[in-house]
């Protein structure tokens, strides 16, 4: 009952988001703003986290793969699509889900609880509006961004520990790397990136919009935020990989 | 002028305003007197239409606006100040941002015409130099000066302040409510201002209403108000050993 009453308020919040913004320039500045907050400031976290993760990935496929038989430049290829498909779309949004989903939920949570949304309502804002949406084309636009550059960034890390390691030598794994490559794969993970940034900015953003109470709640539904941010990731990539790879 | 005719709210089946009729003057500091938890912030954002009212009309002049949809809300919407309990100021911006706001958003002045505006706004409230602080680095009276002035940015015919003096020292809290009580005056606004501060009922309580829980038990001015014959009244007003000398 009671979730189907949250998920009815969370449909209300959303067509409130989708209506026509009454200032434009101020929505502008306001998602300018947001694509740095939400976006540049995340650049460094992705990064890391995908040069690390490439280089695992690599290692561990070589060693899972150590066999005359099985051609080196494979481990290349093994990199790459574990990568494109599953590390800089799922993991990434996961981790996302921490960073930004956290951010949004105790933003607008901290908003609702100081009067702050109170006083944007009472002017004639519409509040679902003004904090949504700069934030959702914010994330929309940029996450796909954030994952491409993951992509690259898994790749190099793979190759750094491939060939500083001598587990497979630098042309085997830029062979491995172009070999039957699908452009297709690059696509279905940009397509689940943007689900996945809506996923993350409206469930965060609908935890925040209603909190009640104090710090206390506001810190209740950021938590919040981004498990069910993470739980609803997780069943998408079930059904987007069995609608667009099946 | 701010007409109230027998609104009602309850929440989850309590009753919270009961039955409370009222008329607020343009001009003067009308104020919303009680003690905590009595209604009063519920009374406020209900006359604002914050909270959507049970059964009752309110008035603002001539139109009925607790007829109106939220569209048409919005028209009066833009004729009302408020002062939040905790200032409610933006977080993320300046000083000069969060007085700005309402004029970026509601009017199509120019960038010259908005900042004069915004300086004057500031400069009515005594506020100098702080223009590109953030609301945290400010202090809480700082802060109350700067709701007002974005309040009044966009130079409302109706103010409405939430306990603009909880949190500050007696001095500074005498001094918002004298800015209030002035701008009023200069403007001829409808104020209403809640509170439960006797001191702000003496200095500026030029109309007051007395509620307990939710129901209006009195009505009068700072001059009566130590002679009214209300008991709960007086069990609120003459509250500190203080007060209790001043009884006649
Ligand atoms: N949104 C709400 N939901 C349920 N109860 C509320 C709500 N807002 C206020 N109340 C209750 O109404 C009563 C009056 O509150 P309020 O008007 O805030 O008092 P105060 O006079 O201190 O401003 C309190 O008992 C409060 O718990
Ligand atoms: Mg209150």
């Amino acid at each position: 009952m009671n979730l189907l009453k949250s998920i009815g308020q969370y449909f209300i919040l959303l067509g409130k988001v989708f209506s026509l913004p009454e200032k434009r320039d101020v929505y502008f500045k306001q998602t300018i703003n947001e694509f740095i907050l939400l976006g540049i400031n995340s650049i460094g976290i992705v990064a890391i986290i995908s040069l690390f993760m490439g280089a695992v990935i690599t290692l561990q496929t070589a060693y899972n793969t150590e066999n005359p038989l099985y051609p080196a430049y494979l481990i290349g290829l093994g990199c790459r699509d574990s990568i494109i498909l599953e590390f800089s779309s799922t993991m990434i949004a996961l981790i996302l889900a921490g960073k930004v989903g956290s951010s949004i939920a105790s933003q607008i949570g901290t908003m609702r609880v100081t009067e702050q949304i109170d006083a944007l309502e009472m002017m004639g804002v519409n509040t679902a509006s003004y904090l949504v949406l700069p934030k959702l084309i914010a994330t929309i636009l940029f996450n796909p961004l954030l994952t491409l550059l993951s992509i690259i960034l898994g790749i190099a890390g793979g190759w750094i520990a491939g060939t500083a390691t001598g587990v497979i030598t630098s042309s085997n794994f830029i062979y491995g790397i172009q070999y039957a490559f699908i452009p297709y794969y690059v696509f279905y993970s940009l397509i689940k990136t943007v689900v996945f940034a809506f996923i993350i900015t409206t469930v965060s953003a609908y935890q925040g919009y209603f909190v009640d109470g104090g710090s206390l709640e506001v810190g209740k539904a950021s938590t919040k935020a981004v498990v069910f941010s993470c739980v609803l990731i997780l069943l998408f990539n079930v059904i987007l990989t069995q609608l667009m790879l099946s | 002028m701010i007409k109230v005719k027998n609104i009602s709210k309850s929440f989850n089946d309590q009753l919270r305003l009961d039955d409370v009729s009222v008329s607020f003057e343009p001009g003067i500091t009308n104020l919303i007197i009680g003690r905590s938890g009595s209604g009063k912030t519920v009374l406020l954002k209900a006359i604002i239409g914050l909270l959507n009212i049970d059964s009752g009309e309110i008035w603002y002049d001539d139109i009925m606006f607790s007829g109106l949809n939220f569209e048409s809300k919005k028209a009066i919407r833009k004729e009302i100040g408020m002062l939040f309990q905790g200032s409610a100021l933006f977080d993320y911006m300046t000083v000069k941002d969060n007085v700005m706001f309402p004029l970026n958003m509601f009017t199509s002045l120019s960038k010259k015409e908005k900042l004069h505006r915004m300086n004057k706004c500031l400069d009515r409230v005594n506020i100098q130099d702080t223009d590109n602080l953030y609301p945290a680095e400010l202090s809480g009276g700082m802060r109350k000066r700067v709701g007002i002035a974005r309040a009044i940015a966009l130079n409302p015919k109706y103010l409405f302040c939430d306990e603009p003096n909880s949190g500050l020292d007696p001095q500074t809290a005498i001094l918002i409510d004298n800015l209030i009580k002035e701008i009023t005056a200069e403007f001829n606004m409808t104020t209403i201002v809640n509170t439960h501060d006797m001191n702000s009922v003496m200095e500026i309580g030029e109309k007051v209403i007395f509620i307990s829980e939710g129901k209006k038990q009195w009505e009068g001015t700072n001059r009566d108000i130590l002679k009214s014959e209300c008991t709960q009244l007086n069990d609120f007003v003459f509250a500190s050993n203080l007060t209790k000398k001043l009884r006649p």
